[in-house]
């Protein structure tokens, strides 16, 4: 009796365990937009292909956890059953050419089925539908400019400082000017650097491209919900290099008109200004995504 | 084996040096891998003391121990060199590469005994010009080189205006040297001065891990060097390999780096490989299972490692086609590596495993490198790299290969070794303790570091948002653990040189068939002088 109620447990747990293999998403959804700081997970993704890289991540990392603990099943099995005290004495066992062709092949078919699927996450990412609105990002220490191509504008970005703080915004996250984007429309992001290499990064989109002086990055996102999100920099640039976050709001098209009325406004450009943004906006509209060109 | 009574007789007519001529014009290869052991040991507290520090300031956000983010990416860079140039390379290849592959091919010492000198004696310099470029200005208004161990352009070069970098270049340009003369020396040794009957098929794979390590330092240290002279031209002659400004390209350095560089965490874990080889054999009282596998599995990972160099660079804007190909060339090398964790398993099945304190620490290798090398087919799809390239995911990813699983190597192969390199037993408990304390330490501090990296952590913060709190104290609550267990390290080396307790010749019996257990311990000053016969 006692046996088979053990049994029914673990043929309960394997099933349950094999329901969540089957449904990564049960055990992995969430809900909010904030991350927890007990988070264990990916950023809530904000774009298709975003939720397309998390269902990735989270479907390989049940098939890693699999190889994991199979290895340490192996292991501790070894310790208990292969210690001096239970096995005395060794076999002298050191070839077995079926076990050695079937570890050699079988992670073959595991890396295969890892890989092939995540391959269409890059196709993805290098396929990118006309956009809707191009914008450059250009990372200086310590900072972000950003310019929209189709409009006549451009603006910095700083990171708050802890002063300036309002509203309950995130320190270190918070910047003086959000780049603003509508939902549910392709977005372009032209990247470059004017001193040394910074990153941006954007989680909840699954983007981070570097920012490289002379050359001219690209990457798009298209947002599929409202909301302010926040990145960082991604790549080593110096002293302040933990102080020059991201920070996009995507908001309604209504709302992306009206803002962009008042950024015209607020942002004015200057007339040589100008000459330089035309200049750019003719070398780049030849170039396929993520293909950089020297500017 | 009668080739320990021959080498002992032989000893009564040696003249061995002695006082500082020992060691400072040595030319015994055993001399000089406790040299190397003992640097080792010492570059290994100061880059220790170097995490301890960026761990601390990690524990709450905020600025609370460095003033600005210069003096942590200082610590950071710093932190990252030494571990590997000074620490773990020094230990493994120096170490106990210049003590075990002479022995166990049966030769009488290495190749060229006085180059073997020089190479010991480069890696001082290089460590003190490495310490002087903390005190130097680098970063307009601070000091040191805060580029990473990756130097990157043009942060490296117009970046950093002051001479930190120059020294730092220096620095790496000397170790360069020491360890192009060093796999020279190796692979002379390896290749001429095996003992009758010693074929390449027959050679303890230790040896053949340090054959295939010290190839690719061969290989790939010069174009590090070449990186780096580029990196000093570009700061003082004018040239523009790096500057964009005059037609240079900032990525052309990550290539040359990344080709050096990707090898170069090959030289690191293969040798740990080797030592874990040899210590799962002796204490499973087995022959390690298939033998040519394990060789050539190695030799396969040396190769492969030299045409995945851009995984490291997913983001740097690299073409579709480049990641496509790195992606699966990537992924092939965890092939040969599962070859090896599954060999290993296989060479425990069966056996009579006495689980003294080598085996547990080979053991929890086993399990750390596996943990960390599944990490590694995670990041090596470049489509979901990019939403985790340069987070604390990739920090973690290398962690647990190269810093709990190289450096367990070199305490399962401490403990192995040291009663034959001191002649005195280390106490069980000492050492077991050492091990538990360090297994449980090291994974608070970075298991929590994949989940750092999966909110969106990037690497070489110095300070972060409230949101990252609650996991970047739990990894420094793990340090603590760490530290009691590398005080517990010492307390142990300290304890066997009080006790002076006498280890035998061969204090792990019959699983341990290599030649060094067939010496006395210590063994001779010089071995072998009848060279012995294997069979």
């Amino acid at each position: 009796m006692y046996f088979s109620g053990k049994l029914k447990t673990v043929l309960f747990a394997t099933l349950v365990s094999l329901g969540i293999l089957l449904e990564p998403d049960l055990l992995f959804s969430q809900q909010a937009d904030q991350i927890n700081q007990w988070q264990i997970q990916l950023q809530n993704p904000a774009s298709e292909h975003a939720a397309s890289v998390v269902w990735h991540y989270n479907a390989i990392t049940y098939i890693l956890t699999a190889i994991v603990v199979f290895v340490l099943g192996l292991l501790v099995y070894c310790v208990v059953r292969f210690n001096e005290k239970s096995n005395p004495n060794a076999t002298k066992t050191s070839h077995n050419a079926f076990l050695e062709t079937v570890w050699t092949l079988v992670p073959i078919i595991i890396l295969v089925v890892i890989a092939l699927p995540a391959f269409r996450l890059l196709v993805n990412e290098y396929s990118p539908p006309p956009a809707d609105v191009t914008i450059k990002a250009t990372g200086s220490q310590w900072y972000w400019s950003y310019t929209y191509m189709d409009e006549d504008f451009e603006f910095d970005s700083v990171m708050l400082d802890k002063t300036a703080i309002k509203d309950g915004q995130p320190y270190l996250l918070a910047v003086n000017n959000d780049v603003v984007v509508p939902v549910n429309k392709v977005i372009k992001v032209l990247i470059t650097a004017s001193d040394v290499i910074h990153s941006w990064a954007m989680p909840v989109f699954s983007v981070k491209m570097d920012a490289v002086p002379g050359r001219l990055s690209s990457t798009w996102f298209k947002a599929t919900r409202t909301g302010r999100f926040y990145g960082q920099c991604s790549e080593l640039c110096g002293k302040n290099h933990a102080y020059m976050p991201i920070a996009v709001r995507v908001v309604t098209q209504e709302e992306y008109e009206a803002w962009l009325k008042k950024a015209k406004e607020q942002f004015a450009m200057k007339e040589e200004q100008k000459e330089i943004k035309l200049s750019d906006t003719s070398s780049v509209d030849s170039q396929e995504n993520g293909i950089y060109i020297y500017i | 084996m009668s080739a320990a009574k021959i080498a002992h007789d032989s000893t009564q007519h040696e003249h061995v040096p002695t006082g500082w001529r020992r060691y400072v014009y040595s030319t015994n290869h055993k001399d000089i891998g406790t040299m190397y052991l003992i640097f080792a040991m010492v570059a290994g507290i100061i880059g220790s003391l170097l995490s301890f520090a960026m761990r601390l300031e990690l524990q709450e956000p905020g600025l609370q121990f460095f003033a600005d983010g210069s003096g942590y990416n200082v610590f950071v860079t710093a932190h990252g060199l030494i571990m590997i140039f000074f620490m773990v390379m020094p230990a493994l290849i120096g170490g106990f590469g210049n003590w075990f592959v002479p022995i166990m091919i049966g030769a009488p010492d290495m190749a060229f005994p006085r180059m073997n000198n020089i190479s010991f004696w480069l890696l001082p310099v290089a460590f003190i010009l490495l310490l002087m470029s903390m005190f130097v200005e680098g970063e307009a208004g601070s000091d040191g080189v805060g580029g990473g161990w990756t130097l990157y352009a043009p942060l490296s070069t117009s970046g950093h205006p002051g001479p930190a970098v120059d020294y730092g270049i220096l620095s790496m340009h000397v170790a360069g040297i020491s360890s192009i003369l060093g796999a020279i020396n190796f692979i002379t040794t390896i290749f001429n001065m095996r003992a009758p009957g010693m074929t390449m098929h027959k050679m303890p794979l230790f040896c053949w891990s340090i054959l295939v390590t010290v190839f690719l330092l061969l290989l790939a240290l010069p174009v590090f060097a070449g990186a780096l002279t580029m990196l000093l031209t570009d700061r003082h002659a004018g040239t523009p390999f790096f500057d964009a400004s005059m037609g240079g390209d900032p990525v052309l350095y990550q290539h040359l780096f990344w080709f050096f560089g990707h090898p170069e965490v090959y030289i690191i874990i293969l040798p740990a490989f080797g030592v874990i080889s040899q210590i799962i054999s002796t204490f499973s009282r087995k022959p390690v299972f298939g033998y040519l596998g394990m060789a050539y599995a190695m030799v396969s990972i040396g190769f492969v490692g030299f045409v995945v160099w851009a995984h490291h660079m997913y983001t740097s804007g690299i073409g579709f086609n480049a990641q496509a190909y790195f992606t699966a060339a990537t992924m092939v090398i965890a092939v040969p590596t599962g070859i090896k964790i599954f060999s290993w398993i296989a060479t425990m099945w069966g056996g009579s495993i006495s689980f003294k304190t080598p085996m547990l620490w080979a053991v929890g290798f086993i399990f750390l490198f596996t943990l960390g090398g599944v990490t590694g087919v995670m990041l090596a799809n470049a489509g979901i790299n990019h939403v985790l390239h340069d987070t604390y995911y990739v920090v973690a990813h290398f962690h647990y290969v190269l810093s709990l699983g190289a450096v367990f190597a070199i305490f399962a192969g401490w403990y192995y070794w040291f009663p034959k390199i001191t002649g005195y037993t280390y106490s069980e408990f000492i050492g077991k303790t050492h091990f538990y304390l360090t297994f449980i330490g090291v994974n608070i501090i970075f298991f929590p570091q994949h989940f750092l990296g999966n909110m969106g952590m990037p690497r070489r913060y110095v300070d972060y948002p409230e949101v990252f709190s609650a996991w970047n104290f739990v990894s420094s609550m793990g340090m603590y653990f760490t530290i009691l267990g590398l005080v517990t390290f010492f307390i142990g080396i300290i304890h066997s040189f009080v006790r002076k307790e006498k280890a035998g010749n061969n204090p792990w019996g019959k699983g341990a068939d290599t030649l060094e257990w067939t010496l006395s311990s210590p063994p001779p000053f010089h071995q072998f002088n009848v060279l012995p016969k294997i069979k």
